[in-house]
């Protein structure tokens, strides 16, 4: 079976100015949307706390609600979890009066006294402290910034051997654009799905730089091996003929990544699926950045390169 | 060429070997109760008995991080020091000296000009520990010193309170009955506790968070309690309360309160042991305290001593007695008595004996998982894993046919060593751990894809099949290595940042790296040097 044929020649480079338009306004547009309205925080990030509920029988959040407002807890945020029909609920609270680590102990009696002691069943608990979230942002943040610039460093001294420092930085820095334009890419894509942003956002994040960065590799390792071989061509020639050669190749690996995670996220349950939605985007966005952001970043120095 | 195959053949089925035998616990064994395994009795004892560790979201139970409240303990040990440098003036006989605590970390030793040079010496002599803050200030009065504890001492003080909470939190889960607890110290001030399978979370976070300070005070019945509740005690008493009755249920039960002198005549550090005893008729349990030969004179001096008056037994600031001395106390027993039920009793006998905190700490970070969902995450983690699995299985064969199936032997051969490491190196397996396999079966077959690829590109360019699938390797490596290596790089990062769950996912990335590189790359080259070394190759499928 051959998904892309052999020879297939599309010039891809010819897209880099939409491309880079279309990327930038869709950057903008997440940057603006961080800075404006702000991700939303999982209790990871927010500090507070969440329970998870699961009844025996049919439960609506009103009656929910209604239960916590004994403890005055009725302004909580309490929505389905899980499979529709499962009952699953999860209340999240922001502060309270309760200390916190008596708060599950509350709300077992509150919900005991409406629905019954063994109708329900605490499921889970988290509360995570506020100087613990905020500790756990900013770790978040930086270790996604962190690993983002170590791919491009780790890029840039792989390739500096074979095509001298400056072009290898070239590379390095291509593939940093790349990486930025998918982490922001998912970001947004989570804030669309009004997914919450917690420790499992910040793992598929860094899964995703350190996957969407292989792409980058394979491409740029054939634009080597071709400006060894091709020597009358002109860069753009050879980029272009680079991503089609490994193209069939790109979306196959991207494709079977893509298969499990389908599967992680249609059977692994409601905790991981924020985790594989993330790198469903990602993934994608990886192959789409590779090839219209990466490469053209490339080009951009083709004077450079040519001054050499 | 045949005599390489035939070795290599023999490297990797004893690594497969050696692989069922580090998973063979897995399905041989039977968990008892308390979570070790047990192996049937034909298993040598030489081979792992070891099966692969459940991380709490996946076997229930809860995760807890402790802050300990390092100021308030820096505080408390400053007043002791207030008192010591009272008590060292008094003794020596310099008069015209006071000492007070300005802040939680600061002394003011006032010196009247004729003493000045005398409470100098003393502090250079037997007050090492102290260290300026500023340059003391003369005046026609006299000095006023303002000294701190030194750095070192400082550091020193803080390392030990936590090292002994953490001593501390350790003996009661240790009484309490947890199996296979981990009781860590993380950070500066933090302290980190994992009880996997616990039944009743709430009742555990009690009986870790209680400081269980005990100290003993006598009742000043001079004063009004009414009245110093609503005016403020009087100097050198304080009011605390105490619980009469538990109340209907829902209404807060009523609070007592009482005068005391501030002065704290005993704590509980003398306590030797603490038992539950059935209560009289009426009353319920009691908790009798059995204190060592030095608490015992003591305890005998402090009753001798106040005889007819009332002492205050007093935990975490909460009354729970206030008794009359009928006559003095010795053998070094006493009781706390208070309206508890059994279970109750119990826990505090727990953390008396384990003794209390040197420093109160807080929780800062709480996840508790109950059993059933655990069992639903596994469930869940193992029909993504299969489902998954065989859909990338199948794609490979659809797509490559022979070459598919070789790398889908492969893939079998990785999920087994990973399977294998992660036993055998007695990692974590979480939920997200799980994900983390199922996620490095999609990406393995990148380095199979990335072989193929170029095997049928170096066919297409009229190579023979024996030469494209040696350059076909050859041309695949550099880009399967860094490809991995970037991934790599972030799984390391991922655990550097990572806590519980989300490290067990860094660590079935990165293990899954090292498994895939072995297999995807070397393995199936067996099989293709053994084609290429039995008879002419003309043709492959691919």
């Amino acid at each position: 079976m051959e998904l892309i044929r052999s020879g297939t020649k599309i010039p891809f480079t010819h897209y880099r100015k939409i491309a880079v338009i279309l990327s930038t306004v869709v950057n903008v547009i997440v940057l603006a949307l961080l800075f404006f309205r702000g991700p939303n925080m999982g209790v990871d990030f927010a500090g507070g706390t969440i329970v998870q509920l699961k009844f025996q029988q049919k439960t609506t959040i009103p009656d929910i609600r209604q239960a916590l407002e004994s403890i005055q807890l009725g302004g909580s945020t309490v929505q389905d979890f899980g499979q529709e029909g499962f009952n699953e609920f999860l209340v999240r609270v922001e502060k309270t009066g309760i200390q916190v680590t008596a708060l599950s102990d509350q709300m077992k009696k509150a919900l005991g006294a409406k629905f019954g002691a063994d109708k329900f069943e605490i499921r889970r608990v988290e509360y995570v402290g506020p100087k613990i979230g905020e500790d756990l942002r900013w770790r978040g943040t930086w270790s996604v910034i962190a690993s983002t610039v170590m791919m491009g460093v780790y890029i840039w001294i792989r390739f500096a051997s074979a095509f001298g420092a400056k072009f290898g930085l070239h590379f390095g820095i291509g593939a940093v654009i790349a990486l930025i334009h998918d982490v922001l890419v998912t970001v947004g894509a989570l804030m669309l799905a009004n997914y919450e942003f917690d420790l499992t956002v910040v793992a598929a994040l860094l899964t995703i730089v350190g996957f969407s960065v292989n792409d980058t590799v394979v491409i740029c390792d054939r634009i080597r091996e071709n400006l060894r071989k091709i020597r009358r061509e002109s860069l753009e020639n050879i980029i272009n003929t680079s991503i089609n050669e490994t193209l069939s190749r790109t979306i196959l690996t991207t494709g079977t990544a893509l298969l499990v995670l389908l599967a992680l996220y249609l059977l692994g349950g409601a905790v991981i699926r924020p985790f594989a939605f993330a790198l469903l985007v990602g993934f994608t966005s990886g192959v789409y950045s590779t090839i219209f952001i990466a490469s053209p970043v490339i080009l951009l120095w083709d004077k450079s390169f040519k001054q050499r | 060429m045949r005599r390489g195959v035939l070795s290599r053949v023999i490297i990797f089925s004893a690594l497969a070997l050696l692989s069922l035998l580090f998973l063979a616990p897995n399905f041989l064994g039977k968990k008892d109760s308390s979570g070790t395994v047990e192996m049937p009795g034909w298993w040598p004892s030489f081979l792992p008995s070891d099966a692969i560790h459940l991380g709490l979201d996946l076997q229930g139970g809860s995760h807890l991080v402790l802050e300990v409240k390092l100021d308030k303990a820096v505080e408390n040990h400053m007043e002791r020091l207030k008192n010591e440098l009272t008590n060292s003036f008094r003794e020596k006989g310099i008069s015209g000296v006071s000492v007070e605590r300005v802040d939680a970390t600061q002394l003011q030793i006032k010196a009247a000009a004729a003493s000045v040079e005398r409470v100098r010496s003393i502090l250079k002599a037997d007050f090492a520990n102290l260290s300026e803050v500023k340059t003391p200030q003369t005046s026609a009065a006299g000095t006023d010193f303002y000294m701190t504890l030194n750095r070192e001492e400082t550091r020193a003080l803080r390392d030990y309170i936590v090292d002994q909470s953490l001593e501390t939190i350790r003996n009661r889960i240790d009484q309490f009955g947890v199996s296979e607890p981990i009781i860590q110290r993380q950070g500066i001030n933090t302290i980190l506790v994992q009880l996997p399978g616990i039944q009743d979370p709430q009742r555990a976070k009690d009986i870790i968070g209680k400081t269980a300070l005990l100290e003993f005070k006598l009742v000043d019945d001079n004063v009004n309690p009414e009245e110093a509740v609503k005016n403020g005690p009087p100097p050198g008493r304080q009011v605390l309360f105490g619980q009469v009755g538990k109340g209907a249920a829902g209404a807060s039960p009523a609070k007592v309160p009482y005068v005391l002198e501030a002065r704290t005549l005993m704590t509980g550090e003398y306590i030797q042991d603490a038992k539950v005893r059935p209560g009289q008729q009426l009353q319920g349990p009691y908790v009798e305290l059995i204190l060592n030969d030095q608490g015992a004179r003591l305890f005998e001096q402090i009753t001798a001593a106040n005889v007819k008056r009332r002492m205050a037994i007093v935990l975490d600031n909460n009354v729970y007695s206030a008794p009359v001395i009928q006559e003095r106390i010795g053998g070094g027993r006493a009781s706390i008595t208070g309206s508890f039920d059994i279970k109750e009793a119990r826990d505090l006998s727990i953390v008396l004996r384990a003794g209390a905190l040197p420093a109160p700490v807080e929780i800062v970070e709480e996840r508790t998982v109950g059993p059933s969902l655990g069992r639903d995450s596994i469930t869940q983690g193992l029909t993504s894993f299969a489902v998954g699995g065989a859909l990338v299985v199948l794609f490979m064969i659809a797509y490559y046919k022979g070459a598919g199936l070789v790398a889908d032997v492969a893939l079998v051969f990785n999920v087994l060593f990973m399977a294998a490491i992660l036993a055998g190196f007695q990692a974590v397996l979480t939920l997200p751990g799980i994900a983390g396999i199922v996620l490095t079966i999609g990406m393995a077959v990148d380095a199979n894809v990335l072989i193929n690829e170029r095997i049928r590109e170096e066919i297409r360019a009229g190579r023979s099949v024996r030469s494209a699938i040696e350059a076909g390797y050859q041309n695949a490596l550099p880009a399967i290595l860094d490809s991995n290596v970037t991934t790599f790089l972030s799984g390391v990062i991922l655990f550097q940042f990572g806590t519980g769950p989300i490290k067990g996912f860094a660590v079935t990335l990165c293990v899954g790296i090292l498994t895939t590189v072995v297999t995807a790359v070397y393995l199936t080259r067996v099989y293709y040097d053994y084609r290429i070394g039995a008879r002419r190759l003309e043709r492959i499928s691919i």
